[in-house]
């Protein structure tokens, strides 16, 4: 079913606005390492991520590149539950998002 | 012998209701517009049934219609409401989290080239008053709000909604499919739609409430039958069953509600105790009795119900795997809540607490098991 034109709620930067190249924020850090969840199913995204963002130091960002829909809702959600930062969402040029998560401890 | 805990789709039928049911087969089958001994036995059965089924809802038999399904009463009860509003304007409200029929009524509207204001909701899947309030217009010509979520159990502040609905002159519809017969209903709305088989009543039946006073013109081709507003020829068996189960059943739940009710809270402080990463959702107190929902880290949520099938309980989930689309639920995507792994338990009346002891202690295992097989490692 298809009930999306709310509006969402968490900061959603860059995630509304048609596909372009995702320009490099120079506001912004790099992410120190990039997880390619894209043609996963959740949970499999979410598992990466939480596997992988030991590979990072504490304060630096990792991204995940996913195109199942149920991530825009289940990275930032994992976010608050293990009290992770959720940097920010960003539309990928090709389908699916980029999604930046800094590592807080 | 598999514990039945889907009360949220459909109550398994009342004995009362089946009782009644095989009684009316046999005398109220005749068409209760004809004027012949066995038509006007049939018609008495509908007006009875009608003023029991008014009786339970505390309004006058006058403003009750029973329709093919809640789904109908849902679409007659919004379109109908809008058609007769149509010149005051046509904006409608509607929160985030209400039922598909409610949203897909909104669609057919939009379509039809009118205008639609969704409001949100917070963590916990409750509506904001605040956000309604700013939603009302000059030209809105119909609110819905749900009593409770169907999903999460987080019941809705109608009473504060009806208050801004009064003072704007709006007619407010409320869903109240999953609280009809488990809660009293509440007060200040102007429609409210239910469904029979949510209280252990026949499939086949819902209820559609226009108060007095209400402005409401079918958005059908016209038809006799219901006092003009259902179409077509009445279910009488299945509404004699379905106000025989309402009254039961609304009977039994002021003992069994609360008893429910504590099943609930002891799943809801059992789950995350014996399982590292649950999300519990839905308010924890001003929810309804029988229902709990949660969510599993790093589990998809259609293996889970496969493993709890294995184990002998019937629970159903809002994951993108589980239901008919990939789209994971809306309900939990508007509060902003973990969509995979997702559970939701809705206690039948009489669940047995033994029952519900053993889905807590299997339950561990049983995630346990999926997040090894998907080889997640993190503690």
């Amino acid at each position: 079913m298809r009930f999306r034109s709310r509006a969402k709620t968490g900061s959603r930067d860059g995630a509304d606005g048609a596909a372009q190249p995702p320009v490099p924020d120079p506001s912004q850090p790099p992410p120190t390492l990039v997880i390619d969840a894209l043609g996963r199913k959740c949970p499999i995204p979410i598992i990466m991520l939480a596997e992988r963002l030991r590979e990072v130091p504490v304060g630096d960002v990792i991204a995940v590149l996913a195109d199942d829909v149920a991530a825009r809702t289940d990275i930032p959600a994992w976010c608050r539950m293990k009290s992770q930062d959720f940097v920010r969402e960003e539309t990928l040029p090709h389908g699916g998002w980029g999604f930046h998560i800094r590592r807080t401890y | 012998m598999t514990a039945y805990f889907d009360a949220a789709s459909t109550e398994p039928l009342h004995p009362a209701g089946r009782a009644a049911l095989l009684t009316a087969l046999e005398t109220g089958w005749a068409d209760p517009a004809r004027l012949y001994g066995v038509a006007r036995g049939t018609r008495m059965l509908l007006d009875q049934a009608r003023g029991r089924v008014a009786k339970v809802l505390g309004v006058r038999p006058d403003e009750v219609s029973f329709t093919t399904s809640g789904t109908q009463a849902v679409h007659l009860g919004m379109l109908g409401a809008l058609h007769a509003r149509r010149r005051v304007g046509r904006h409608l409200i509607v929160s985030a989290v209400e039922h598909s029929s409610v949203l897909h009524a909104a669609g057919t509207h939009e379509r039809d080239g009118g205008k639609v204001t969704t409001v949100p909701v917070d963590r916990e899947g409750r509506v904001d008053v605040a956000a309604f309030a700013e939603a009302l217009r000059p030209d809105t010509a119909l609110v819905c709000l749900q009593s409770a979520n169907h999903e999460v159990g987080t019941v809705q502040p109608v009473a504060e909604v009806a208050e801004l609905c009064r003072a704007a002159r709006v007619p407010l519809l409320v869903d109240a499919a999953q609280s009809v017969g488990r809660m009293d209903v509440p007060s200040g709305w102007s429609l409210l739609t239910a469904s029979a088989h949510k209280w252990g009543g026949p499939a086949g039946v819902g209820v559609l409430v226009i108060r007095k006073n209400t402005r409401w013109r079918s958005p059908l081709p016209s038809d006799e039958r219901e006092g003009r507003r259902i179409p077509g020829f009445e279910n009488v068996p299945g509404v004699v069953a379905a106000a025989a189960a309402l009254e039961a059943y609304r009977a039994e739940m002021a003992a069994d509600g609360p008893r429910l009710s504590a099943l609930v809270d002891q799943i809801r402080a059992g789950v995350p105790r014996t399982i590292s990463d649950v999300q519990v959702v839905g308010d924890p107190v001003v929810r309804l009795p029988h229902m709990v929902t949660f969510s599993c880290l790093y589990v998809e949520g259609e293996a889970l119900l496969t493993e709890l099938d294995r184990l002998g309980f019937a629970v159903s989930s809002g994951s993108s795997c589980t239901a008919d689309t990939l789209r994971p639920s809306h309900v939990l995507e508007a509060m902003g809540v973990i969509t995979h792994g997702n559970v939701r338990v809705s206690l039948p009346r009489g669940a047995k607490a033994t029952d519900v002891d053993r889905f807590i202690a299997v339950l561990p295992e049983a995630v346990t098991r999926l997040r090894r097989t998907a080889g997640v490692t993190t503690p």
